[in-house]
């Protein structure tokens, strides 16, 4: 029996069938990208045991629809409300397969000698190929930082996850914060150092601002903004060059007293939302959003505000310089370039570092990439800031694959030149 | 006859050469100048190019072609060449005679829908089903194509019907004519070095009156005004004014300052006079309107002589690429591709009834896929020398160096087994991909800077090189395929004993030492082929991985043109292990090998079809039906190539099925070939 499994687990012919699959999966992946989005695709097609059936049907009928024929597709949210229910291996489990697959095989066919060197090292090398991005898939953390010239940070914020931030700003030389992920907001909660507990009426996880006009508005919110600001639910995008912008509503109490409700949103936190929202308000909106959301209880002043969810850091970026330069007469860019100061106070660190397009800073396990730039304001720039432990692995299986690859079909050739010579 | 057998093969080749060689020294200029003209250096899209470059690329956007015909011929006639404007010409004409341009057959339109709904279906004259307008033809439905263009563009481009596309495509031509006749002078102007005379002499007092008003004193209103006309004309045109062509005035210290002529002019209120290089221009409009080519060519003459100095390596650019768009490096190579196919073609059917002509057209083509290849290399080299870049830099370059690749393993292989399948295949590729290249060069110009992330020859001479390199092998394994399912189904060939054929097409009558077919020889090449698919698709996705890791810390993200990278790499190891396997034998190698074929082109082209992810070139409707069409063939292929064996004509009779012959053919041993 065990040799049977042995027998089935180290076959060519499964390596062949997992090979087929692969193409099926990563071709139906890369078509149900346009209908779904990129996030998605990667959790229900790649970093998933199997695939399910609404997500394929979406890809399906992507594909018939680049063939001209009409079917209606399936969206994100269609993904998001169905069951479970798989229907085709999915990334981790063809992955998974065809490592066994490939270590058994070699225990079963290997002996050591010279002319199995290239196909050893090959698959050693597709073995730490495979292993090093799943080590990725669950290790990688990306974020962003976004400086002005002059400012200075000591985190970096998370591009897709946000948080609810409570700061008490009543010290002036050091704030204070409890932040809860926007993914674990519900019910009511409550922290040691807070003198009030909060109760989130409402979460949204992409929303869209609109003015409040009415004065009983239902879903105005008493405080900060809220007599002026309010948010809709939206579906979710699934554009790969657009993301959900979620809000909340949540009402802060002392016991049974409320101290009233709050609208919070990244809306109101990003600076390049923030624009948007000022660019069609009239002054008492504008009014309302030129200071953070802040009030007073129990002697202690707190903000309030949803906002990308940061990673902080012991050491500081400054930006000194960025640089965006086109070529003439052209809308094309020729080269993006940030010149950063990096302070780490306690080692005393301090040094100048430019950063630039294929050139990237990696300092302390994070590598920072010269990402993006603010087409409204010249003096910003976006860097992409990533933490990979497994970041060499690539490299390595690159080197050990390609020398297996020269080695196993240079003596393929060397063989078969030296009979088409002698006979 | 011996010797005319084997003079045959010369004589094409000499052919080929004295026409290229023709081509590259023309004969002396009579009446204007024009190429000279076409040579000097002007900066667009970020780059220094020669006029011709814009007149080119102006015209294959507009009309498609690299000329504009005058005469008729008939398709047959290809001894008949009927007057036509070459780019260079056509510009000038736009430039400063737009009364005449206006009359010549320029814009391409040709949706059905949209020639209905301009009311243009009686205008315009037709040349091989496509309707050809004159300006003068659509000017009465100017606005309203420009109206249709404004709708079309503000419909997200991933939406847009071929109707719509179409819309806007003509809608940008007419804006680019509009701008090409006022990039030298405006469009109105009656005497343009009067008026640029009379705008310098109003320059100085009109800038003596305007500081006076400044500082409050009393003024000459009649200079201000008198300076102010002209200005506000300027600056109107500097909107419109399509290449800068006015050099820098400081190229130490800032070489990329070109402007076009608008901006040219009014910067000549803060430097108090008018740049010389705007005189000469002056003086070239005015003598080209007179027709008069002496004092055109004489001040064509006195303005290179005034660059040569200042602008050294502007001038040799502007030289260099003239002289590439004028030899046509590619064309020339497609056209000698096609011969050379028929030719190859020609052999492998004659073979086995008179081998002596089947070396003659084996050899003749040998000769023309290496000449071809010549060209083809010269023209690539041509390119990145122009560039400074590797060879590719774009999905138009790309397919001129998949064709050049497939062709170089093709004339590799015809060193092995001289038989002619290689030259065929070879040639095919060759061809098709550098017509699709041509299809590619419609969209404007292909030598457009590269964006920051692109920005690095380092990555561009490694991963894109040895990944096209990886498109290139699967292109050549599944033609070969192909030439195996096509040649096996339809003629006895594929059972021919290699040194047989070689010794009958070399024309000596020597025993068959190695026993080994046609059929298993190509087995062999194809399984050769395949294994450097592999590595090279490996390394090359791989490569590309690491790059995206060092410009934005992602090795992989499963970004459409890396999953159709990597399902090539799949699909070569699937093919490989089902090998080793024993999975396979040679039509099953053979079925995969051309399903190859579509995978690669998927790879290439149709994920650039999905509209999405960081890779798009944008979307290609006329490409994607040729995609499907192709797709279709290989799958027709496929099912051929499944045929039972009774119904092939090689293996008919039994006694030679494949693999069976010759027990070399198949591989009973696992992890080993």
């Amino acid at each position: 029996m065990l040799r049977k499994l042995f027998d089935i687990f180290s076959s060519l012919k499964l390596t062949v069938v997992l090979l087929s699959l692969s193409c099926v999966l990563v071709f139906l992946g890369t078509m149900a990208q346009d209908p779904l989005g990129l996030y998605l695709v990667q959790h229900r097609f790649f970093q998933s045991l199997f695939v399910d059936y609404v997500s394929m049907s979406a890809a399906v009928k992507k594909t018939l629809q680049m063939l001209h024929i009409y079917v209606t597709p399936t969206t994100a949210a269609d993904v998001m409300a169905a069951p479970y229910v798989p229907v085709f291996p999915g990334g981790y489990l063809l992955g998974w397969a065809l490592l066994v697959n490939l270590v058994t095989a070699h225990f079963r066919y290997f002996k050591a000698t010279k002319k199995k060197i290239g196909i050893a090292l090959i698959h050693s090398g597709v073995v730490l190929l495979l292993l090093g991005q799943f080590a990725t898939d669950l290790l990688q953390v990306e974020s962003h930082m976004r400086l002005t010239e002059g400012e200075t940070k000591f985190f970096s914020e998370s591009s897709r996850q946000s948080e609810l931030a409570i700061v008490d700003t009543t010290q002036p030389d050091r704030d204070q914060v409890v932040a809860i992920p926007v993914s674990r907001l519900s019910g009511t909660f409550q922290h040691e150092t807070l003198p009030f507990s909060v109760e989130v009426k409402a979460v949204f996880q992409n929303a869209t601002p609109e003015f409040v006009t009415t004065a009983n508005d239902p879903a105005a919110a008493s405080q900060g903004v809220g007599p002026r600001l309010k948010f809709r639910q939206e579906p979710p995008v699934t554009r790969l060059d657009s993301r959900d912008v979620p809000a909340a509503l949540v009402e802060l109490r002392d016991g049974e007293k409320s101290l009233g409700t709050w609208w919070v949103s990244n809306w109101l936190a990003e600076e390049p939302l923030r624009r948007l929202i000022l660019q069609q308000s009239g002054p008492a909106v504008r009014e309302a959003l030129a200071r953070p959301q802040s009030f007073t209880h129990a002697g202690r002043t707190f903000e309030l505000a949803m906002r990308p969810m940061r990673f902080y850091e012991p050491h500081s970026l400054t930006l000194l310089e960025f640089r965006h330069d086109k070529y003439k007469g052209t809308e094309i860019p020729k080269n993006f370039s940030s010149r950063v100061r990096v302070q780490r106070p306690d080692t005393g660190e301090d040094r100048e570092v430019l950063i630039y397009m294929n050139n990237p800073l990696r300092y302390a396990g994070k590598t920072y990439y010269q990402s993006g730039y603010d087409d409204k304001d010249p003096r910003v720039t976006i860097l992409q800031v990533v933490r990979n432990p497994g970041w060499l692995t690539p490299y390595l299986a690159c080197v050990i694959v390609s020398v297996g690859l020269c080695l196993q079909f240079g003596m393929h050739l060397l063989e078969f030149a030296r009979k088409r010579q002698t006979s | 006859m011996k010797m005319l057998k084997r003079l045959v093969p010369w004589l094409l080749l000499a052919l080929f050469v004295a026409e290229l060689l023709a081509i590259m020294f023309p004969r002396q200029q009579t009446g204007f100048h024009y190429r000279d003209f076409g040579r000097l250096p002007v900066l667009l899209n970020g780059r220094v190019q020669p006029f011709d470059s814009v007149a080119r690329n102006a015209l294959l956007q507009i009309r498609g072609t690299a000329s504009v015909p005058l005469g008729e011929k008939k398709w047959f006639e290809f001894w008949k060449h009927p007057p036509k404007l070459r780019s260079t010409e056509w510009l000038l004409e736009v430039m400063l005679k737009p009364e005449i341009a206006d009359t010549r057959p320029t814009f391409l339109i040709h949706h059905p829908d949209l020639l209905g709904e301009l009311k243009l279906h009686d205008k315009g004259i037709e040349k091989s089903g496509l309707r050809y307008y004159s300006f003068n033809e659509i000017q009465s439905v100017v606005g309203e194509i420009g109206e249709q263009g404004r709708r079309a563009g503000r419909v997200d481009a991933q939406l847009r019907t071929s109707f719509q596309k179409e819309a806007l495509k003509l809608a940008q031509a007419v804006f680019l004519y509009h701008r090409l006749k006022n990039s030298l002078r405006p469009e109105d102007s009656a005497d343009f070095a009067a008026e640029i005379a009379a705008y310098q002499s109003v320059i100085k007092p009109g800038l003596e009156a305007a500081q006076a008003r400044e500082a409050g004193q009393p003024h000459d209103e009649q200079a201000l005004a008198a300076l102010l006309r002209p200005f506000k004309r300027y600056d109107a045109l500097s909107q419109q004014a399509y290449p800068l062509i006015v050099p820098p005035l400081h190229p130490e210290t800032h070489p990329d300052e070109w402007a076009n002529v608008g901006t040219a002019l009014m910067d000549a209120l803060h430097h108090g006079e008018i740049p010389t290089a705007m005189l000469f221009f002056a003086r070239l409009a005015n003598a080209y309107r007179e027709g008069n080519a002496g004092a055109f060519n004489q001040a064509l003459t006195e303005y290179e002589q005034w660059l040569a100095p200042r602008f050294e390596k502007e001038v040799r650019k502007g030289r260099a690429e003239f002289f590439f768009n004028h030899v046509q490096f590619f064309l020339r190579a497609t056209i000698t591709y096609i011969f050379a196919f028929l030719l190859a073609a020609g052999a492998l059917l004659t073979v086995t009834v008179t081998p002596g002509l089947a070396e003659t057209l084996r050899r003749s083509a040998f000769y023309l896929v290496a000449f071809a290849f010549l060209v083809h290399t010269a023209g690539l080299i041509f390119r990145m020398a122009l560039e400074a870049r590797p060879p590719v830099t774009n999905l138009y370059s790309s397919a001129v160096f998949i064709g050049w690749g497939a062709v170089g393993l093709g004339l590799i292989l015809e060193r092995v087994y001289r038989i002619g399948q290689g030259l065929a295949a070879a040639a095919v590729i060759g061809f098709v991909t550098l017509i699709i290249a041509h299809n590619l060069a419609l969209g404007g110009d292909t030598m457009e800077m590269m964006r920051a992330v692109l920005d690095t020859n380092f990555w561009l001479a490694t991963h894109v090189v040895v990944i096209t390199l990886g498109y290139t092998a699967n292109f050549a394994a599944g033609f070969l395929a192909i030439a195996f399912v096509l040649l096996g189904v339809f003629s006895k060939l594929l059972r021919l004993p290699v040194r047989e054929a070689e010794a009958a097409v070399a024309g000596k009558a020597s025993a068959p030492v190695e026993r080994a077919t046609i059929g298993q020889a190509l087995q062999k090449m194809v399984y050769a082929i395949i294994c450097f698919a592999t590595l090279f698709s490996f390394a090359g996705t791989v490569l590309g991985g690491i790059w995206a890791d060092q410009s934005w810390g992602r090795f992989w993200g499963w970004d459409p043109k890396e999953n159709g990278a990597l399902i090539i790499v799949l699909w070569n190891a699937a093919i490989l292990h089902a090998r080793w396997g024993g999975l396979i034998r040679e039509r099953g190698l053979m079925n995969m090998a051309i399903f190859g074929n579509v995978v690669t082109a998927f790879s290439w082209f149709g994920v650039n079809m999905l509209g999405i992810g960081l890779h798009s070139y944008g979307f290609m409707d006329a490409a994607f039906k040729w995609l499907m069409i192709f797709f279709v063939s290989q799958f027709i292929l496929m099912a051929l190539c499944s045929l039972p064996l009774r119904f092939w004509a090689s293996y008919r009779g039994g006694d030679t099925s494949p693999g069976q012959r010759n027990g070399t053919a198949r591989s009973p041993q696992p992890l080993a070939a």
